[in-house]
């Protein structure tokens, strides 16, 4: 070995840290071997191990090991660095060292978590702590970039979880800019009856949030739109929102509701879930934010203006709001932080053909029966079946419907046990003489208080939970029946109802892939946003500046929802409230003595990061996001990447393959 | 060959996915074969064809996990860049007279410590059946 001796390396005086992590690594890696191997290496000149290197006093050996043994370099083996990088360099830096010659070996996760012989995780270990450490030696002092940042935010989404965040940042002072794809904010909740455990009415606590947006000052509402580019960076990504038209001016509308009057189309209401009718002309709910009505542009008639025109009149439109020729407009904004609120929304009732809620009127989802229930709904909260608008006597509510199931989703939504129970207790409420069946698989209702709530109706409300799975719903004149195994009678039963509610999966809204990817942020195997570390950094995706909040992170109920939305929020405030932000040191570098000027560089970079100038290539550090792709595409080799040159990934190659 | 012989891999795996889902599979407490050492990188895009030959000359196997295609790539379009690259070095190894199944590419994402374990246990058995790679010095 001995190349830490050639090209000027030979000054370097390595230490390595190994940790215990408790027995996590040292139950599996033979952590004095480690030390005694490591020290072999003639930059090292020093080595120890300890039960917790993270901790305060695991921590202050380290510094004392800089300062007595005037180590220029910092390898801690442990677990990986997407954990304790950051808590590692900043304890170097405390001792005096730049915090880049400090490097993280990853034994746990990638060594004695996933490995059983003891001598071959620990001959493994020494290999990726040689190779850590051959990279140490040639990493060079860096300081972060600092650059200025546009203090304002964009919320997308409009339901509770982008209200919330909205609010919150808009609250500290700072501008938002909130897009929402549908023509009022609100989302799923503002069609909700009552809310769990309490039994708040959705509206009553969610429409002043929504007027609160409305009003505030700080806050920029789009609605009616969607955003179709990110480009840039933390502090500075510049968005393109498309605004779709509304075709009614929400300044002048002043819901005087005369336009609906004239209309002479029909289609259903997609905040009625279908269960009732609107015109082409509509408000969604008459608490919708925008206070506005606007013109569905695929169901109008007076987009002609030959055949139609009536609410346009100027006896029926008084104000003169409406017009024909709204055209869409792309709006482009600089903004420092995203935050990705997007919802979800229910699992297409035609995927879960067996339950027939595609088929039979009395087999409705859980977000129509949400309507039934609720006083601003198509039968003014009196919950009447579809069919014959009769009020049923005998119901059964369907958990599962869909969720944990490897036909259709494989994990649990998350709250349907407790809506279900909530939808069960309200309906007996109502009809205090009904017969309310709940099939399950698990009962799952688990939050502050729920447990409670889930005693109320077992025992006083007396609603039958049925533990089983259901094969099959269908309606026979007029009686919707349901076939079902009992699993703790095993027995097959068939139970006859009026009426049937279906839990379906909770699933990520329409178009999220493809705003992900626009934002490089990733998804998860159920196709719901990826969070950075389930633990450490729920609510941060991996792109920095850009946050997750809501049921687009994972199924979750209004309470998680909004803290979420409030973490998020403050996630993002700790980025607004700065008034520069460093961006990373590890960014592409140019010898202008090698460079050809083959511009291929040009093609290879995704952020338009290279410019030539005088003939050669020149990198802007702050467009740079290190991937370095224009590295390996440079045939001069003229392009380097810092602390990931081609001496270090040779060496580390060299390192991680030589004899133990 | 003896049955005693352990291939050894070297694994380039970007940070972002292919890493972020070996850390998966430990902290599932997923087991696979000790054959493979990894090395962390940006991005498979900052792989070039010749650092991969560098490692297939100290190595039996060569293993480049990365973010899915089309659209995962943390940095865009470093996977498609890789993705190409790959291809054509595998022409390049039959040329040479190496199996090119030496070389493996995967698309890991983050969320896949079952995959990310299955393909280590998969390639390690295939390079057992190739048998060590004679390295020339």
């Amino acid at each position: 070995m001995g190349q830490a001796g050639e090209g000027g390396l030979g000054r370097e005086r390595i230490g390595v840290f190994v940790c215990h992590c408790g027995r996590n690594i040292a139950a599996t890696v033979d952590v004095k071997k480690v030390v005694e191997k490591i020290m072999e290496h003639p930059a090292v000149v020093h080595a120890e191990d300890y039960d917790y290197m993270c901790s305060r006093p695991g921590q202050e050996l380290i510094e004392r090991a800089i300062e007595e043994k005037r180590l220029t370099g910092v390898v801690v083996a442990a677990c990986s660095p997407s954990l304790h990088e950051t808590t590692f360099r900043e304890t170097v830096e405390r001792a005096g060292l730049n915090p880049y010659k400090c490097e993280i070996a990853n034994i746990r996760e990638q060594c004695s978590w996933v490995h059983e012989e003891v001598d071959k995780a620990t001959e493994k270990a020494i290999r990726v702590i040689r190779g850590v450490v051959e990279k140490v030696i040639r990493n060079e002092e860096l300081k972060p970039v600092e650059v200025g940042l546009h203090k304002k935010a964009l919320v997308i989404g409009g339901g509770i979880a982008g209200i919330r965040a909205a609010l919150d940042i808009a609250n500290a002072g700072y501008q938002v800019i909130l897009v929402e794809k549908k023509p009022t904010i609100g989302g799923h909740m503002a069609q909700l009856a009552e809310t769990f455990p309490t039994l708040d009415c959705a509206q009553c606590i969610l429409t002043p949030l929504m007027s609160e947006v409305a009003n505030h000052p700080n806050i920029k509402l789009l609605t009616l739109s969607e955003v179709i580019d990110v480009e840039g960076y933390v502090g500075n990504f510049h968005v393109k929102i498309r605004k779709n038209p509304r075709y009614v001016d929400p300044e002048k509308c002043n819901l005087c509701d005369n336009c609906t009057k004239v209309c002479p189309v029909t289609v259903p209401s997609e905040f009625d879930e279908g269960l009732s009718l609107r015109k082409a002309i509509y408000i969604p709910f008459p608490q919708a934010v925008p206070s506005s009505y606007l013109i569905d542009p695929e169901a109008c008639l007076g987009m002609n203006p030959v055949i139609c025109g009536k609410c346009a009149e100027p006896d029926v439109c008084t104000p003169g709001a409406i017009n024909f020729h709204d055209q869409p407009e792309i709006i482009e904004e600089d903004v420092g932080v995203i935050i990705v609120a997007t919802g979800y929304e229910l699992y297409k009732p035609e995927n879960l053909s067996e339950y027939g809620a595609d088929k039979y009127p009395d087999i409705i989802t859980s977000l129509q029966f949400e309507r039934l229930l609720s006083p601003n709904g198509p039968t003014g909260g009196i919950p009447r079946r579809p069919s014959d608008e009769k009020i049923p006597k005998r119901i059964a509510f369907i958990h599962c419907a869909g969720s944990r199931d490897e036909k259709h989703v494989p994990y649990c939504s998350h709250i349907c046990c407790t809506y279900c129970t909530k939808h069960g207790l309200l309906f007996k409420e109502l009809v205090p003489d009904a017969e309310v069946y709940s099939f399950y698989i698990d009962l799952r209702t688990v939050g502050k208080n729920y447990e409670d709530f889930l005693r109320r109706a077992q025992e006083e409300a007396g609603i039958q939970f049925i533990r089983g799975k259901v094969s099959k719903i269908y309606e026979e004149d007029g009686v919707v029946k349901i076939l079902a195994v009992d699993t703790l009678l095993n027995r097959r039963i068939e139970v006859e109802v009026d009426m049937a509610v279906l839990a379906l999966p909770m699933v990520p809204a329409d178009g999220i892939e493809e705003l992900a990817s626009k934002m490089r942020i990733q998804i998860d195997n159920n196709g719901f946003l990826q969070e950075l570390h389930p633990k450490l950094h729920p609510v941060e995706s991996a792109t920095p500046g850009i946050f997750l909040a809501g049921a687009a992170q994972s199924p979750k109920d209004i309470q998680d929802t909004v803290a979420q939305a409030s973490a998020a929020a403050s996630k993002a405030l700790e980025i607004l409230s700065q008034d520069k932000i460093s961006h990373t040191p590890i960014v592409a570098t140019v010898n202008r003595d090698l460079c050809s000027g083959c511009r291929l560089c040009l093609s290879a970079c995704p952020y338009g990061a290279i410019e030539m100038v005088d003939g050669r290539a020149e990198v802007n550090e702050i467009i740079c996001e290190g991937c370095g792709a224009c590295v390996s595409t440079c045939p001069s080799r003229a392009i380097s990447l810092r602390n990931f040159t081609y001496e270090q990934l040779d060496a580390m190659i060299e390192a991680v393959a030589g004899g133990i | 060959m003896s049955e005693e012989f352990e291939p050894r891999i070297i694994a380039f795996l970007c940070r972002w996915c292919g890493y972020a889902g070996a850390d998966m599979a430990g902290t599932s407490r997923l087991k696979y074969p000790p054959t493979i050492v990894p090395i962390r990188v940006p991005c498979t895009g900052r792989i070039e064809m010749e650092q991969v030959l560098k490692a297939l000359k100290r190595s039996d196997g060569v293993l480049i996990a990365g973010c899915h295609t089309p659209g995962d790539c943390h940095y865009v379009r470093g996977n498609f860049q890789c993705f190409k690259r790959i291809a054509l070095l595998k022409k390049l190894l039959r040329q040479m007279g190496i199996n090119p199944s030496r070389i493996r590419l995967e698309w890991i994402s983050a969320t896949e410590g079952r995959k990310f374990a299955r393909v280590v246990r998969e390639f390690t058995e295939e390079l057992k059946e190739l048998g060590p790679l004679r390295r020339v010095e």
